[in-house]
């Protein structure tokens, strides 16, 4: 699966101003109703529905990157957005670090499989260390884009 | 004194598949270990002790995998992590405790 399959384009945040966990969850959530992505009137349910995954055990999976998620029956295909904090949010993470890149996904009850392919798109770039530190020192929506254009074209070619 | 490599072959049962929860699971088993453990899937090799390389393998329910240990603990390695693969990640009761209300809506 490629970035463009699910990353909403204009939902992506390259300087996030929430200082900690449910306001960075709440920030790209909004982007998502924003970029008319989800529907404005099921903000409310899809942020508690990622906070309670986040209670299940927290989506930091280390590296500074956090994968925050939830399965959600007001879309009816994997949605996605991307977030920079330059200075950091607590998230719990696994490994104790604070988190500067958020992926937050929200995805049908029934597709299980988009969810996995999604994860393995983003956790097979994240191991690549340019493109993570790129990512985390983007200042642009544009940088954004041009880092997930980039390693879709590297995916395709591979 | 050296460990010969040992090998276990076992099969995605959750309908999830390998997400992050289940691979943080694996990871946290692998970890408690002094062996090192792999897994393989087709001609690939993905470190059993890293999330991100275990959400790499974009396993669903169905997939069989191989997982290879070498190390002075390298049976109860693998016996611990085929436990956690035959038991679904936990997932399982969880799965049709939803199931049964959801069902039960359908009709």
């Amino acid at each position: 699966m490629r970035f463009s399959d699910f990353v909403c384009v204009s939902a992506i945040r390259a300087e996030l101003k929430a200082g900690d966990k449910p306001s960075a969850i709440q920030e790209l959530v909004a982007s998502l109703v924003a970029a008319e992505a989800v529907p404005a009137a099921q903000q409310e349910g899809i942020v508690k529905a990622i906070l309670k995954r986040e209670e299940l055990g927290s989506t930091g999976i280390g590296r500074g990157v956090a994968v925050p998620h939830a399965k959600h029956a007001s879309v009816d295909r994997l949605i996605g957005t991307i977030g920079v904090s330059s200075n950091g949010i607590d998230f719990n993470s696994l490994d104790g670090e604070n988190v500067h890149l958020f992926f937050l996904l929200v995805s049908p009850p029934d597709r299980p499989r988009d969810h996995l392919l999604a994860l393995e798109s983003i956790s097979r770039q994240l191991r690549d260390d340019a493109f993570c530190r790129c990512l985390k020192n983007a200042k642009s929506v544009q940088d954004i884009q041009t880092l997930l254009n980039e390693a879709d074209q590297t995916q395709a070619g591979a | 004194m050296t460990h010969s490599r040992i090998n276990r072959v076992v099969t995605v049962v959750n309908p999830l598949g390998i997400h992050l929860r289940p691979a943080g699971l694996i990871a946290n088993t692998a970890n408690r270990f002094a062996a090192q453990v792999e897994v393989v899937k087709g001609g690939d090799r993905f470190d059993a002790r890293s999330v991100l390389s275990l959400l790499t393998l974009a396993a669903g329910q169905g997939t069989q995998l191989a997982l290879q240990a070498h190390g002075p603990d390298a049976e109860p390695a693998l016996d611990a992590l085929a436990e956690l693969f035959a038991q679904g990640f936990h997932e399982m009761e969880a799965a049709s405790e939803r199931a049964s209300p959801a069902a039960g809506l359908d009709h």
